[in-house]
């Protein structure tokens, strides 16, 4: 078998996410598969940002918010808490519709606004839904307040339900194996819609308006609409995504969609390289399994090295976070995995004839 | 009126405090371009050294105004070193990279700065000691607490020195012609990073007055106490227009009396169905309708768009 052959590859690498959660769960343990299931849904979450932030260049600091209303939409309509239990396949596109409708409504009206500004907007917007949230329990009680909804239904299609066992040519099945599953095939669809999307019509012309928007709207694109576009199909991936965490934690509550989370996923899309779907992956595999990894070592580690525990192991888990943003920026300001093209305009000196000559090459290819 | 009264004073006490953070915020980003979301952080380090400051000396049996000068001094250099850091080791570097990656350097500064602060002093909240007694005011049915007379005070004074620094000293010049235009200014002999700098820690002293304000108010400093703050006093800032001085004044005096009057009075709007823990949600909700039909905020200049 041939590696360099673009088919093998692809099959190698589909057998490898197959085999991935029996793989981790022999050698580490069945909590890593549960981590790598997060990790799917974060890395959908960050696909979802890198429309709005990498392709469209609108910075989102509220795009949790989205997140949210997935999962609360699934958490309401999907639980004890109205009695209602309506099945996976018509609350989950219900609540992307949900989140999409929200990308819209905030996206009309900061639609004029730029860069930092629109930041503010969108991070005061995510605000507001968690305060809602929050606070939608009295007069009626809507969302339970910060207790949040409890025993919400697994997900499930028919009497198939994700969260229990079941066996398959003889290998048993659990919860967190069927989970990764699904949240695979939805990752995939979502990286595979944002790939096409990506050298689409619509794709040039969200990059056309992150470069200059001016520009953009001179050679006669409708930045309006495509710019509302962007929010809304992003704000749809994280409805998705919230909707499978709700079935999948089968609790929610305001805590899990606080600004440090938006900040999360914002710092997987520009970690990774924005704009750069295999980088997104990257940096959402990496926030996710590197805080979990320091959580587990950091504890025995201490123990083995000084033979008590010196710092907080979650403590100390923030402050390498937050060390490693600045390390790697300072180191890559354009992410691990940055895209071709800005790689290339981040190469100074490079001289334009090389510049040129690599954009002919790249359109002949 | 007693609680329209009383809901403009609190209003304004906390205006004020806002209003000092933000001309840091606006400074920063009048100058770079630049949301320096550490800035937050560097108002909660102020107010723990003041509190550890303020310990040691009423404990070694200092004078208790001669305790709170030192201790403000103090929260004022280590803010000051800490906001030159902040700009030599996560901003400068960056100066050219692309737009978001400063960004990035600024939140995980940020998440530094909290967690070390939290590993320093714990995660429980430190009661901040007054050294006098806090004496009570009535004025028209409202009470007025002697440390918020000084509060609103000091700020007027922060905020006329600042203004005097910015339009009547030789930096100040600079640091306007740098705003105008950085490589103009350059050319002119303007030593840009010195005036970066001297931007950043006259920001962080500011900041350092104001944590040390927040504290003595509320009676309380925490680990955490930074991040709502620096989000309220940015808010500030962009109503105001962000990089305009004069902006963050009246954005954070602005900010300060909706919060106080719209937490104060929503109860009563909505007819009992929205109570004031609404407060947040008011703030922001003022904020986007400000930027949606007056995108350069209140003072802000309209900008031509930059290519």
């Amino acid at each position: 078998m041939k590696l360099h052959r673009p088919a093998n590859r692809h099959l190698l690498l589909a057998l490898a996410l197959l085999v991935l959660p029996f793989v981790i769960d022999a050698l580490f343990g069945h909590g890593w598969v549960r981590i790598a299931d997060f990790a799917l849904l974060y890395i959908m979450l960050a696909l979802g940002l890198n429309i709005v932030v990498g392709y469209a260049g609108l910075l989102d600091l509220g795009y949790i918010a989205f997140f949210a209303v997935g999962a609360y939409t699934y958490a309401l309509l999907g639980s004890p808490q109205f009695g209602l239990h309506w099945p996976m396949y018509v609350v989950l596109p219900l609540g992307a519709l949900f989140a999409c409708f929200f990308g819209v409504l905030l996206g009309a009206p900061t639609l004029r606004l730029r860069g930092d500004y629109l930041a503010i907007v969108t991070l005061g917007f995510g605000e507001i839904i968690r305060i809602f949230m929050n606070n939608l329990n009295a007069p009626v009680n809507i969302t339970n307040g910060p207790q949040g909804i409890s025993s919400i239904d697994p997900l499930h299609v028919g009497t198939f339900s994700f969260a229990g066992q079941h066996e398959l040519f003889g290998i048993g099945f659990s919860s967190v194996h069927q989970h990764y599953y699904l949240f695979l095939a939805f990752t995939l669809l979502v990286a595979f819609v944002s790939l096409r999307l990506q050298h689409s019509r619509i794709g040039r012309a969200w990059m056309a308006i992150r470069e200059d928007e001016v520009a953009a709207n001179a050679m006669g694109i409708n930045t309006r609409n495509i710019k509302l576009l962007a929010f809304a199909m992003g704000a749809t991936f994280g409805g998705i995504s919230g909707g499978l965490f709700a079935g999948f934690q089968g609790f929610v509550s305001p805590e899990s969609f606080s600004l440090m989370e938006s900040i999360m996923v914002l710092c997987m899309v520009v970690l990774g390289g924005m704009g750069n779907i295999t980088g997104v992956v990257l940096g959402g595999v990496l926030l996710v399994v590197l805080p979990e990894v320091f959580r587990h070592g950091a504890g025995p580690l201490q123990q083995a090295l000084f033979g008590k525990i010196v710092v907080d192991p979650e403590s100390l888990r923030m402050l390498m976070f937050g060390l490693a943003l600045i390390l790697v920026m300072l180191w890559r300001p354009a992410g691990l995995w940055p895209s071709t093209q800005r790689r290339r305009e981040l190469m100074p000196d490079e001289s334009v004839a090389q510049q040129e000559q690599d954009t002919v090459y790249d359109s002949a290819k | 009126m007693d609680i329209f009264l009383q809901q403009l004073i609190n209003g304004l006490v906390q205006g004020s405090v806002y209003a000092l953070v933000a001309l840091g915020y606006t400074m920063v980003y009048g100058i770079l371009g630049l949301i320096n979301f550490a800035h937050g952080e560097v108002v909660m380090v102020g107010a723990m050294v003041a509190l550890t400051a303020l310990q040691a000396l009423l404990a070694a049996a200092f004078a208790p105004v001669l305790a709170v000068l030192f201790s403000l001094m103090l929260a004022v250099a280590a803010c000051m070193a800490l906001g030159y850091g902040i700009e030599r080791i996560a901003y400068r570097p960056l100066r050219n990279a692309p737009r978001l990656a400063p960004l990035i350097t600024a939140i995980g500064v940020s998440i530094v700065l909290q967690n070390l602060a939290m590993m320093i002093w714990g995660r429980e909240y430190h009661a901040f000691p007054l050294p006098f007694n806090n004496g009570l005011h009535e004025m028209g049915g409202a009470i007025i607490t002697d440390v918020q007379i000084v509060i609103v005070l000091v700020a007027l004074v922060m905020m006329a020195g600042l203004m005097g620094v910015v339009h009547r000293t030789r930096m100040g010049r600079a640091m306007r012609a740098v705003a105008e235009n950085p490589s103009a200014a350059a050319l002119m002999g303007v030593d840009i990073n010195r005036v970066i700098s001297a931007t950043f820690m006259l920001g962080s002293a500011l900041a350092a007055v104001a944590g040390l304000m927040v504290s003595a108010n509320y009676g309380i400093v925490h680990y955490y106490m930074g991040f709502m703050l620096g989000l309220k006093a940015f808010t500030a800032a962009v109503l105001g227009g962000i990089g305009n001085l004069r902006g963050a004044m009246l954005g954070g005096v602005l900010l300060g009396l909706i919060e106080s009057l719209g937490a104060g009075y929503i109860g009563d709007l909505s007819g009992g169905f929205l109570g004031s823990h609404y407060q947040d949600v008011f703030a922001f909700f003022v904020l986007i309708a400000v930027l949606v039909l007056r995108p350069s905020g209140l003072l802000g200049e309209r900008v031509a768009e930059r290519a």
